[in-house]
């Protein structure tokens, strides 16, 4: 094993959002993610960054608890969100994923209208009393995942009927719709095209105002361009986990330096 | 072979994409011979479909028509004081129609011998007919009404060839000359053929009066067995494969569960007919040949099936929208039923209304039951009755004329096919419209 140096987890003037100790994730017999210690801070983008399979994904669904949909999959340490343990058996999962909200991979939207893919999640939750309190939520959710102005016309429109751009734009806004505390997105750009990518990214550093934001990406020249904080992570452990700036420039661990410049991964 | 060797500039070069190499042209063969085999398949297939179709068509039209004696006749007061007068009553009746149709046939110019008895053979005792008609309808004394009489079934036989003067050497039911008679009627336009309402609102008759036999009371017992069937299965049966699907933890006790689900749908249907005798009548004391204990068999047996499309079409819901309504902070039960459940509702409806098509067409289990055939003598009253009360169900029915001797039932039982065959086909219908309607791309 390798003397990992402990990362310095430098959180200045911002306050903790997510804060991880310990974390272990056993698939079966599998031990998918090992110690992993990280403090998420609000207003700032997050990025996870790291080899396919290192468990990035797999963290990043610990922090909503998605992975409870799992069978096997099991979820040992303390993560903290606010100073509450959010595996805590008196934590009810679906009010967690309220706080915290996740767009996916592969833009999935409802394969129902435009409205009530946004709507959906208010609803849900009861945020809105009456149908003119929806059409606002819906409209500033739209607004926020800046495609208002390609979808006011048709909001009947089948959500499924968007390009792969507009679609992923929709599930960010069915995100922001619920107020959630935390975004988290899972290689939310993987399928999209140059342009909708740079749309995608331009949205992650308006959100990062109101939410705090964490990403996770293959591609290092996003992290670099999105976040604030970048954390690498290989083989299931963390590696490294400092400043974007730091990580990019003069990484401390000689695997992160590999990983960027393009010699592992 | 190929016409590139002839190129004009000489001989191809080595691995020219105009030369088929032997490898190439040896799938090609092969992918060529696949093809014939599977147009060879469907051909025999079709074949025996249309020879099916054909020959069901055919044995079971005439079920759906029958040979009726149509004579004007009038009956004036003073015959029917002097009918009613005398001591066999009906019999008058009779001789007063008798006569009216020889004088109606010496119209025809046709010179035939009518007796009482042949008339009975060709009718039936058609006096108590009358007498009950002009009993019931006394304002049409004196008026001419014009009755239509079924001729038996042999006359219809007759009529569609299938009884020839030879086979009537021994008949005590139709005498070789009763067939000049009918030959007669026939060429006054006396006799002609109608459509056998009868046969498609009636119910069933005894073995020895076929004309009168009807599959209507059968298909009121299919129809509320399939009630019973649609309201305990599908629910019982969506419910418990959402649960295994969604919900259900992945352990021993449930791949025991699914193994034995897998098992039931292969299970002989009688098995549940013997099952359903031991359990619901012997035990239970549920009433013998009542369409709902039918139901309760059959939903033992359709439920098998609709739970493994049920879950097979849950399955087929891809896990990413599954995904999405949790994210947004939609418990399990909601993201189900919001989201996974209408999306499955086309595959759950066609593997539903196969089930139940499935189900219509199932006779083992109902015989064993006591749902034969013979038991559909009434129509049920009341809705109530309608799941209690004696039936019979189209299959059982059908199996039971087939089985009789009287060659008129055998032709009853494949237009009893024809109009079973019909109902599957509206269901199976219903489900490809549903199916499309509710059908949604992602």
């Amino acid at each position: 094993m390798y003397d990992a140096p402990t990362p310095e987890n430098r959180v200045t003037d911002q306050t903790i959002k997510f804060s991880a100790r310990k974390v272990q994730v056993y698939y079966g017999d599998t031990h998918a993610i090992k110690d992993v210690d990280v403090d998420i801070a609000d207003n700032t983008v997050t990025a996870f960054i790291g080899p396919s399979g290192c468990g990035k994904s797999t963290f990043l669904r610990c922090l909503n608890r998605m992975n409870d949909t799992i069978d096997v999959c099991r979820v040992e340490g303390d993560i903290l969100l606010d100073g509450e343990d959010i595996y805590d058996k008196k934590v009810d999962p679906v009010q967690l994923r309220a706080k915290v909200g996740m767009v996916f991979q592969k833009p999935n939207p409802f394969p129902k209208s435009i409205y009530d893919n946004i709507a959906y999640g208010p609803r849900i939750h009861g945020l809105a009393n009456s149908r003119a309190d929806l059409d606002e939520i819906v409209e500033k959710a739209l607004r926020r995942g800046a495609i208002w102005d390609e979808v006011k016309d048709r909001l009947d429109a089948p959500g499924t009927g968007l390009s792969g751009g507009q679609q992923q734009r929709l599930c960010i806004a069915r995100a922001v719709a619920t107020e959630p505390e935390v975004l988290l997105m899972d290689e939310p750009c993987s399928a999209l095209d140059p342009i909708a990518t740079a749309q995608v990214e331009e949205l992650i550093d308006e959100l990062r105002q109101n939410y705090s934001v964490v990403i996770v990406t293959h591609s290092m020249q996003q992290a670099a361009r999105v976040s604030q904080k970048t954390a690498f992570f290989h083989l299931g452990s963390l590696v490294e986990f400092d400043d974007t700036e730091q990580i990019f420039t003069n990484p401390k661990d000689e695997r992160t330096e590999s990983y960027i410049t393009g010699r592992i991964g | 072979m190929t016409d590139a060797t002839l190129n004009t500039s000489g001989a191809p070069r080595k691995g020219s994409l105009h030369v088929q190499d032997a490898r190439t042209t040896r799938r090609n063969r092969s992918e060529a011979r696949f093809k014939g085999y599977g147009i060879a398949a469907i051909l025999v297939g079709l074949f025996f479909l249309a020879v099916l179709a054909v020959s069901i068509v055919r044995s079971g039209a005439p079920a759906f028509t029958r040979t009726v004696v149509d004579v004007d006749f009038t009956m004036t007061a003073a015959q029917v004081e002097a009918a009613e007068s005398e001591l066999f009553k009906t019999k008058a009746y009779q001789t007063v129609f008798i006569d009216a149709l020889k004088s109606q046939l010496d119209e025809s110019g046709l010179e035939v011998e009518v007796d009482n008895a042949a008339i009975e053979r060709l009718l039936g005792k058609i006096g108590g007919d009358l007498r009950t008609f002009y009993a019931n309808n006394p304002d049409q004394v004196g008026e001419t009404v014009s009755f239509q009489l079924p001729a038996s079934s042999r006359v219809d036989g007759y009529l569609n060839g299938r009884i020839t003067r030879d086979s009537l050497e021994n008949s005590r039911f139709l005498m070789a000359t009763d067939l000049d008679l009918v030959d007669a009627l026939q060429e006054a336009g006396i006799i002609k053929g109608a459509i056998n309402w009868t046969f498609i609102t009636g119910t069933d008759a005894g073995v020895d009066n076929p004309g009168g036999a009807g599959l209507g009371a059968s298909v009121v017992g299919s129809f509320f067995m399939m009630l019973v069937v649609l309201f305990l299965s599908l629910p019982i049966g969506v419910a418990a494969s959402i649960y295994l699907e969604e919900f259900a933890p992945q352990n021993r006790f449930t791949d025991l569960i699914e193994v034995n689900i897998s098992n039931l749908a292969a299970v002989p249907s009688i098995v549940f007919g013997i099952l359903g005798l031991a359990v619901f009548i012997q035990f239970m004391h549920m009433p013998q040949s009542a369409p709902l204990v039918g139901g309760l068999v059959l939903t033992l047996m359709t439920l098998p099936t609709i739970i493994i499309s049920t879950r097979a079409s849950l399955k087929s819901v891809p896990p990413s929208i599954r995904d999405a309504a949790l994210g947004v902070g939609a418990s399990k039960m909601q993201a189900v039923f919001h989201h996974v459940l209408p999306m499955a509702m086309p595959g759950i409806l066609t593997g539903t209304i196969i089930g139940l098509a499935q189900a219509l067409g199932e006779t083992a289990p109902l015989l064993l039951i006591g749902m034969v055939g013979f038991v559909a003598r009434g129509y049920p009253d009341g809705i109530m009755a309608g799941f209690t009360e004696a039936n019979s169900a189209m299959p059982a029915q059908i199996y039971t004329w087939a089985a009789r001797a009287d060659a008129s039932f055998y032709e009853k039982a494949w237009g009893g096919i024809i109009i079973l065959l019909a109902f599957l086909l509206t269901m199976n219908i219903i489900a490809i419209i549903l199916r499309r309607r509710f059908e949604r791309r992602w």
